[in-house]
């Protein structure tokens, strides 16, 4: 038995398409063993990550491709959402005020704080043409069926 | 799965949206028009029905934050109502709860609606 097994699937840049991803990520993070929970928190970091990928680095162009990888390990679940649009800065980021956003009668800008309120790590990588997210959220003993494969 | 819609109802003034499905990048701007249509109306008092919210991302938390200043400004409000505990953890992550009225019921939303119109007569 494999010690990584890896998924992926590749989706138009379109909003119309993060329900399959979401699909996708629930169905891989419950056979992973994760509990509704940990698969609600999941689902909806990768659905920020795409919506960022269509939205900022697209900018709504329906021809750009993003990638989601999902890569499990008896240690981790971890997310890979790429696309070939320009880079982000994590430096760029700030800390997200919701009384200053209602004031400004703006609601963007929420994406990347959930990304990491809800992963256990969230880094951004630039590879070549490449922007990618990575989003892990350990495998922890109570919530995993293979766990002893660590040890295999 | 994946679909959204939204029901309008109204009790005297309130408007109550009911929102079905799931609300994210895709179907947000469905609940902006709803909004944009509740403003064109006049209708500034809303209750919004999550009990069949089954999915909320950052994209659907936004038209709240995007209407809800000038709703208050014209003298009404967006109270929330009978949200799925897995929908109001989403709602609380953000810090809603310290900006919006989020209740237990749709008829404790209602309440607290006449309970500041009593206050205020009294004034």
């Amino acid at each position: 038995m494999p010690r990584t097994r890896t998924y992926r699937i590749t989706i138009p840049a379109a909003t119309r398409y993060l329900t399959a991803v979401r699909r996708f990520v629930a169905i891989h993070a419950r056979e992973a063993g994760f509990s509704e929970a940990e698969i609600d928190r999941i689902r909806l970091a990768v659905d920020e990550a795409c919506t960022n990928a269509i939205k900022h680095a697209y900018k709504g162009n329906e021809r750009g491709l993003i990638d989601v990888i999902i890569r499990v390990t008896p240690e981790k679940f971890h997310i890979i959402v790429r696309d070939r649009g320009p880079g982000f800065n994590p430096s760029d980021y700030q800390a997200p005020d919701i009384r200053r956003s209602v004031r400004h009668r703006k609601g963007g800008g929420y994406g990347i704080h959930l990304m990491y309120s809800l992963m256990d790590e969230v880094y951004f990588r630039r590879k070549k043409r490449l922007n990618e997210v990575h989003l892990i959220k350990y495998r922890r003993p109570d919530t995993s069926r293979t766990s002893t494969r660590a040890h295999t | 799965m994946g679909g959204f819609s939204i029901q309008f109802r109204q009790q005297d003034d309130i408007t109550i949206l009911a929102l079905h499905g799931e609300l994210d990048a895709h179907t947000a701007s469905e609940l902006e028009a709803a909004f944009q249509r509740c403003l064109d109306e006049g209708k500034v008092r809303i209750v919004v029905d999550g009990s069949h919210l089954d999915y909320i991302s950052s994209a659907g938390l936004g038209v709240f934050m995007a209407f809800v200043d000038e709703i208050r400004e014209r003298g009404g409000d967006i109270k929330i109502a009978a949200l799925k505990p897995r929908v109001y953890k989403v709602f609380d992550l953000l810090g809603f709860p310290m900006v919006f009225d989020i209740l237990p019921t749709v008829d404790e939303a209602i309440a607290r609606f006449r309970a500041t119109d009593t206050s205020t007569r009294k004034t």
